[in-house]
């Protein structure tokens, strides 16, 4: 008998689950055809998007450099502590100059901005939808996707690859700074070894990248944001999950896209 | 020009909230929708502007089936209804001004800042406001004001029709008497079909030219007030009961003017 139980409640809860994931899955494509759909209306959605692209640019300049330094600053010290004595000191302005392009710039920055801009989207929308201003703004006769939602999103799509772009600049600069202090590489080595190891694919790369975490880091929180429910213990529980969901996202998407363009690459 | 609700039915997993209602408002007029907190007023409300979409039966307003209109309709629909929410669901990244504003759904009068600026202090005027409180943000607003600029955003579109949704909740009784002045006045001044969701029974017999009451999932009975007090329904008798006292007292006094009434941030 409570083997017969717990196999018709295994079987309730793949059952509920099949149907919560297919509902998921629904509403997402549905909000993916509306902003398709919105991108039309530009007239609404382009004020709200400069204001939106300030805001989160411009607000997350610092943290993002500030990260990206540390992580170029480690790095080189890093490179330091490795290869000293066995490998020529250009090689250290190689391994910082790829680090930073290929892996630290765009993860870092997409991880940290994940953090930053999806706990902010999915509080604002959770907040909007529980407080009923999003009902509010339907009920005005206007479609909360041209003024509340791609405004968001394609201000990330703008900010964050300019602000990975800058995270990688920023990163190298003081990786070389620090390499000059601890190992004593001097510019022209430096130089020549990020020259030696760079590939044009490698910047291209590294802004695919950024514009596919832009993606993940503002639709994600969106679509939890603007399907909050329950209060203001939803509007936590949709904040958490954007920030969960779109870090799991960045990093799946980082061993996608490397498999992708780097696995076939010569 | 009316509102009618056939047969509606509406389920939230295992809740019924509306089972077959019917529910009819003639033009003109002013229905209050009465019944206990949670008995599904709001769901109603949110039937008739097309936020909600009923499980079965039929949603119709000025002559169009709302559950059926495309969203072009439906946005152009719901540009002739004012909604008045129950916390006001004030933008609050906004202030007063840019709230009030955004309830212009002509979008070439929303376009001309001369109209929008003359309107906004019309808005708030009618609403008993100072010019100065469209520079405040919402959070910088009493509770009552917060009401009246939702109000004063749901007229600013010069709408046929306005929905309040618990107009006066959460207010004390002279901030609640100032609403429902306003209610009544609104009612005389702009002449719209309005449906005023309650569950103040003093405040509904001021203001409504007639009287529904949901309980139960169904609309348990409908009339004036005299009829609705005078109803053998044990559910009516139940819910009246105690405010029946107060609410033929108040009606029989007549209703209080805002001056008497005051009220935070009136002028």
């Amino acid at each position: 008998m409570r083997a017969f139980t717990a196999a018709l409640d295994l079987r309730r809860y793949v059952g509920r689950w099949s149907i919560r994931s297919a509902s998921h899955a629904g509403r997402f494509t549905f909000m993916l055809l509306d902003l398709a759909r919105g991108l039309l209306e530009w007239r609404v959605w382009v004020p709200y998007t400069v204001r939106q692209t300030i805001a989160v640019g411009y607000g997350s300049l610092f943290i993002v450099l500030l990260v990206a330094g540390f992580a170029g600053a480690v790095t080189s010290l890093q490179a330091g502590y490795q290869f000293t004595g066995q490998l020529p000191l250009y090689v250290a302005g190689g391994i910082i100059s790829e680090s930073m392009i290929l892996e630290l710039g765009p993860v870092l920055t997409g991880l940290i901005l994940a953090g930053r801009i999806g706990a902010r989207y999915a509080a604002e929308l959770g907040s909007m939808r529980v407080t009923e201003q999003i009902d509010a703004l339907e009920s005005l006769g206007r479609s909360p996707v041209t003024h509340l939602l791609l405004p968001r999103i394609i201000a990330g799509l703008i900010a964050i690859p300019v602000l990975v772009m800058m995270a990688n600049a920023f990163g190298i600069a003081v990786g070389y700074i620090t390499a000059q202090g601890s190992l004593g590489l001097t510019y022209a080595d430096f130089e020549f070894g990020a020259r030696y190891f760079f590939r044009p694919l490698d910047l291209w790369y590294s802004l695919v990248k950024s514009f596919a975490f832009a993606g993940a880091v503002t639709i994600i929180p969106c679509y939890i944001g603007f399907n909050t429910q329950q209060g203001a213990e939803g509007v936590g529980r949709a904040t958490t999950q954007a920030v969960v969901a779109a870090s799991v996202t960045v990093l799946m998407l980082d061993t996608i896209l490397t498999k992708l363009i780097l696995g076939t690459a010569k | 020009m009316s509102i009618e609700l056939k047969k509606v039915s509406k389920r939230f997993v295992d809740n019924v909230v509306l089972d077959g209602v019917d529910f009819f408002v003639a033009e003109g007029e002013t229905v209050a929708l009465l019944g206990p907190s949670g008995v599904g007023k709001s769901v109603l409300l949110k039937h008739i502007i097309g936020l909600i979409k009923p499980d079965s039966g039929e949603v119709w307003v000025d002559g169009q089936l709302v559950p059926m209109l495309r969203r072009k309709e439906l946005a152009e629909l719901r540009s002739r209804i004012g909604y008045v929410f129950q916390n006001g669901a004030l933008f609050d990244s906004m202030d007063v001004f840019e709230n009030i504003r955004l309830g212009i759904t002509d979008e070439k009068k929303y376009a001309d800042k001369d109209y929008c600026i003359r309107r906004v202090k019309e808005c708030l005027r009618l609403v008993n406001l100072n010019e100065d409180v469209g520079r405040k943000l919402p959070s910088e607003l009493s509770g009552g004001m917060r009401k009246r600029v939702g109000i004063a955003r749901a007229i600013a579109g010069k709408p046929t029709y306005l929905l309040y949704d618990e107009p006066t909740s959460g207010l004390d009784p002279v901030n609640a008497d100032v609403i429902d002045s306003l209610i009544e006045r609104l009612q005389q001044e702009i002449g719209v079909t309005s449906v005023v969701v309650t569950h103040d029974v003093r405040g509904a017999f001021r203001v409504a030219d007639r009287i529904a009451l949901l309980a139960q999932a169904k609309i348990r009975a409908v009339g004036t007030a005299e009829e609705i007090i005078a109803s053998k329904d044990p559910v009516v008798q139940q819910f009246l009961e105690r405010d029946l006292e107060m609410a033929v007292i108040q009606a029989n006094e007549g209703p209080a003017g805002p001056a008497a009434a005051g009220g935070a941030g009136s002028r």
